[in-house]
């Protein structure tokens, strides 16, 4: 049903006398890996958000392929939400259900009401869960109740609740701020392997250029609501992110304070 | 951020004199505001005793026959211990059980409605409950659909609650004649708003993030309340369950008083018929209940806890 790129028009949003997201405009192939970077306050989540509708825009349009996203309600609208999944940095589990349950909420938009109050999934759905969590390697937690997991297992399992939805879009909002550099770096290897190997669009805000450099293949800066620059990484000179974070007198601003980079060897 | 930086119009004071100042003139208003409170609840307090008679002076007959004034509370106090003087049995040493049984000289027909007080209760607290969970999700500020059905919900709940059992016992007399099934609607409608009030103020404390992750799976309403919100708020629903139990135990053994089933009944019949023995009986079978339940559902509330804080 949803093929295809995304493209968003003029997107923008004001909350009150503020703008979170000043017309916006982009056009993002599919099998793309977006980093949107920016300093908190630039508009990266309200953005995100208004790519799946959790917030509506004020002016402007989304598309997909030749769907208008922007007109979608109800029922196209849930499907729609299904068709890009998103991760968030506080991950967004529900804490007290166990982590199979969780992951099974991503199949919640195909259940009809009963089955899905009475917390019924069928043998498929639950077969799926598993391989979901097994991709992430962690079946062992299968059972477990999400909220004592730590922070980069909550996050894996809400990459497999996303898996769970077959999107076809991936929405990540600073997924691995919240996260040491280890459980960091097998985050965004999930889902550099989730864009290589099933082909998914992920559209990621990062607070970290490191990052961003090391895994995306094309970088949105965003200031103020606006888009500053938008290019390949190595295009983002030392002189554009003095731009994008105003860094005035911070002379000696560097990425490798805010560094995450963990090189892991398997 | 703190308190004077969102005070408009005051600055912040710049040298530690210029602080201890403001802080004084902070104090002096504090105490001032304190005084003046306390002033408006003394002279309300003066007020509604003289409404309600408090300081009436009424006349009593004194031993000697002649009759004088004295202040109603002095003169109403005794009257009380002569009433309870009239309901305390008289039990002896020497024939200690036949006078029990002689005050419990009811027990049957007693023992038949406290099982249809506790009944009552139940039931009630069943249809309460049913009720109050399924209204506190619309009626949640932060969970309502839309602003009408919060409104529409939560005037719902009021006037359910607002209504005391007996009054909504007094209706369903009137509906559906004299029995337990008066009682069942009347405390079970007053239960549903006032459980209703109390789970949608946990509803409206619970972390939105698990909601905000079943939405962006495209999930429904329905489906965030039933994966994000039910299970934040399931121990904390028990336990207000299990108080109102106990609650409704209470309200069933009066609604009996106007016709609606359970123990009520017998205190009405009591008290026409002068037999204020009957009325201490009854008093000790309730109170018991009430205590047994107490302790039962106390020892549930931990359980419920205990297996929280395990899992």
């Amino acid at each position: 049903m949803y093929q295809g790129r995304l493209q968003l028009r003029a997107l923008t949003r004001r909350f009150g006398a503020a703008t979170a997201v000043d017309a916006v405009g982009l056009d993002i192939p599919a099998g793309q890996f977006v980093g949107v970077i920016g300093r908190s306050g630039a508009g990266k989540s309200t953005l995100l958000r208004l790519i799946n509708r959790l917030i509506e825009p004020t002016e402007g349009q989304v598309l997909f392929g030749e769907t208008d996203i922007t007109a979608l309600k109800g029922k196209a609208l849930r499907d729609w939400r299904r068709a890009c999944a998103m991760i968030f940095q506080q991950f967004n589990l529900v804490d007290r259900l166990d982590v199979l349950t969780n992951v099974l909420v991503g199949r919640l938009a195909d259940r009809g009401f009963f089955p899905s109050m009475a917390m019924q999934f069928s043998d498929n759905d639950r077969a799926d869960a598993i391989a979901a969590l097994d991709r992430l390697d962690l079946v062992g937690q299968t059972l477990q109740r999400a909220g004592t997991l730590s922070g980069g297992q909550q996050q894996r399992v809400a990459i497999a609740r996303a898996l769970m939805q077959r999107p076809r879009l991936m929405l990540a909002d600073e997924p691995i701020a919240s996260l040491d550099p280890g459980n960091a770096t097998k985050v965004m290897e999930a889902l550099r392997q989730i864009n290589e190997d099933d082909g998914l669009t992920v559209i990621v805000n990062l607070h970290t250029l490191d990052t961003a450099r090391e895994y995306c293949d094309r970088i949105v800066a965003m200031r103020e609501g606006r888009v500053m620059f938008d290019g390949a990484a190595q295009h983002l000179t030392d002189k554009v992110v003095r731009d994008i974070y105003g860094s005035d007198g911070l002379d000696d601003f560097s990425e490798v304070v805010t560094s995450t980079k963990v090189k892991i060897s398997a | 951020m703190t308190l004077t930086e969102t005070r408009p119009g005051s600055t912040l004071p710049e040298t530690p004199d210029a602080a201890e100042a403001a802080f004084r003139a902070r104090r002096r208003r504090a105490k001032l505001n304190t005084g003046l409170v306390t002033g408006m609840l003394v002279v309300l307090i003066a007020v509604t005793a003289h409404l309600g008679d408090f300081f009436k002076m009424v006349q009593v007959t004194l031993d000697d026959g002649s009759r004088d004034w004295r202040w109603i509370v002095l003169a109403g106090l005794p009257r009380l211990g002569e009433f309870i003087a009239l309901t305390l049995p008289s039990i002896s040493f020497e024939s200690f059980a036949a006078d029990i049984v002689e005050w419990f000289w009811r027990w049957q027909v007693w023992l038949r409605l406290l099982i249809e007080t506790v009944l009552i209760a139940f039931m009630a607290t069943t249809f309460g409950v049913v009720g109050g969970f399924l209204l506190s999700f619309p009626a949640a500020r932060n969970l309502a659909p839309n602003a009408w059905v919060l409104w529409l919900s939560r005037r719902y709940l009021e006037i359910a609650r607002t209504v005391p059992e007996l009054v909504w016992a007094l209706i369903f007399v009137f509906c559906f004649g004299v029995g337990p099934m008066a009682g069942v609607l009347a405390v079970g409608l007053h239960s549903a708003g006032a459980l209703g009030k109390l789970y949608s103020e946990v509803n409206e404390n619970i972390d939105m993030r698990p909601l905000e992750g079943v939405r962006a799976a495209g999930g429904t309403w329905a489906d965030q309340i039933r994966y994000g919100a039910v299970p934040q708020v399931l121990p904390n629903i028990i336990s207000y369950t299990l108080l109102r139990f106990e609650i409704n135990v209470r309200a069933s053994s009066i609604i009996g008083y106007v016709g609606a089933g359970g123990l009520g009944q017998e205190i009405r019949t009591a008290l026409s018929f002068q037999e204020y023995t009957d009325l201490s009986a009854l008093f000790v079978i309730i109170f018991v209940t009430v205590i047994v339940i107490d302790y039962a559902s106390e020892k549930v509330r931990h359980r419920v806890i205990g297996m929280e804080a395990d899992r």
